[in-house]
């Protein structure tokens, strides 16, 4: 390849195209070794209220440093866009983080985004400053009309949120690709590194993974293959695939035969 | 006779707190030692500038919010 092949998200170079989330890990050593081991430059976090009364627990910054990982705020268990926007809010005054993942719920039973909502929040968003990732549906409409009021990554959802299904609706994601320039990362219901080499090799520019790695058996594992399945996926889409045959194909030259 | 100190009652992350009069933000933050770099503050759904925690004193009934970043997805 002629220059190293970065992912790209508003204007700065990550070598990882993999995205992690560090929530449901059984202690915070094992969510910093699987982001150690999984290469990922990125990882998302939540904000939450502080336990005023013990302060005794620790706390995740203590674990994964923000000058070295890149904190991705995002808005996970919001189910509206004053509740989003409040969170958001929040976590830049935290540290000055504009670079946020917005996630407004619709259904606390199938954890899909609610897309009206989804798509107001991004738009007063974008005004406000943010660079906004945006999680949504697998919906080539709608992923046009958040990248028009300004989202900097469209990450739709292989399937729903936790639920390993893998890519539901390929069909959908290769028309998002084709339509979108910007950064295309598959959010959301992944649940083996063959379903993350395959967001990969539709051309997707990176894959979020959270509960597939958090909730494998052996999670460190799971980081590792999922760090080699999504380089693997990258260079498998970057390399080109052969044309599908229905019949067989010699591989080896028929002059000569004895 | 001790004078009796009417006590300032507020939420902090949605528990009841009794505290001394005059209290401004920062001092409430001193108290609970609260590090002020990993956290933001809410005032009565208003984000409060952390530079400016020292010229806000609590009133009855005032709603603070501290957050900080946890493990999410």
């Amino acid at each position: 390849m002629k220059e190293k092949d970065f992912l790209r998200i508003s204007n700065k170079k990550y070598n990882s195209r993999l995205i992690v989330g560090t929530g449901k890990y059984k202690n915070f050593e094992e969510c910093a070794k699987s982001i150690e081991i999984s290469g990922a430059e990125i990882v998302t976090v939540a904000v939450r209220r502080v336990n005023i009364q013990d302060k005794s627990k620790p706390i995740l910054m203590d674990y994964i440093n923000p000058r070295k990982i890149t904190y991705l705020p995002n808005t996970a268990g919001c189910f509206n866009s004053t509740e989003a926007l409040r969170t958001l809010r929040l976590a830049r005054e935290i540290g000055g983080w504009k670079l946020v993942k917005l996630e407004v719920l619709g259904d606390k039973k199938t954890l899909l985004p609610d897309m009206i909502e989804t798509l107001r929040s991004t738009e007063v968003l974008t005004k406000e400053g943010f660079k906004v990732m945006v999680y949504c549906n697998d919906d080539p409409l709608m992923a046009k009309r958040l990248e028009n009021v300004g989202a900097v990554a469209i990450m739709p959802l292989a399937a729903p949120i936790g639920s390993g299904l893998g890519i539901q609706n390929k069909t959908n994601i290769k028309i998002i690709r084709s339509q979108t320039k910007l950064p295309l990362i598959i959010d959301a219901g992944l649940g083996q590194s063959s379903d993350a080499a395959e967001a990969m090799e539709l051309g997707c520019d990176g894959v979020l993974i959270n509960t597939a790695i958090a909730k494998a058996k052996d999670p460190l594992k799971m980081a590792l293959a999922m760090k080699h399945a999504v380089t693997a996926g990258r260079y498998s889409y970057l390399a080109g695939r052969i044309k599908k045959n229905i019949l067989g194909v010699r591989s080896t030259l028929k002059k000569g035969i004895i | 006779m001790m004078k009796k100190i009417n006590k300032v009652k507020i939420r902090i992350n949605g528990k009841i707190f009794n505290l001394k009069p005059k209290m401004t933000l920062k001092d409430v933050i001193i108290k609970y030692k609260i590090p002020l770099k990993k956290v933001a503050i809410e005032l009565n759904k208003k984000i409060v500038n952390k530079q400016q925690l020292g010229k806000i004193k609590i009133k009855k009934f005032d709603k603070i919010e501290i957050v900080h970043f946890i493990g999410g997805g």
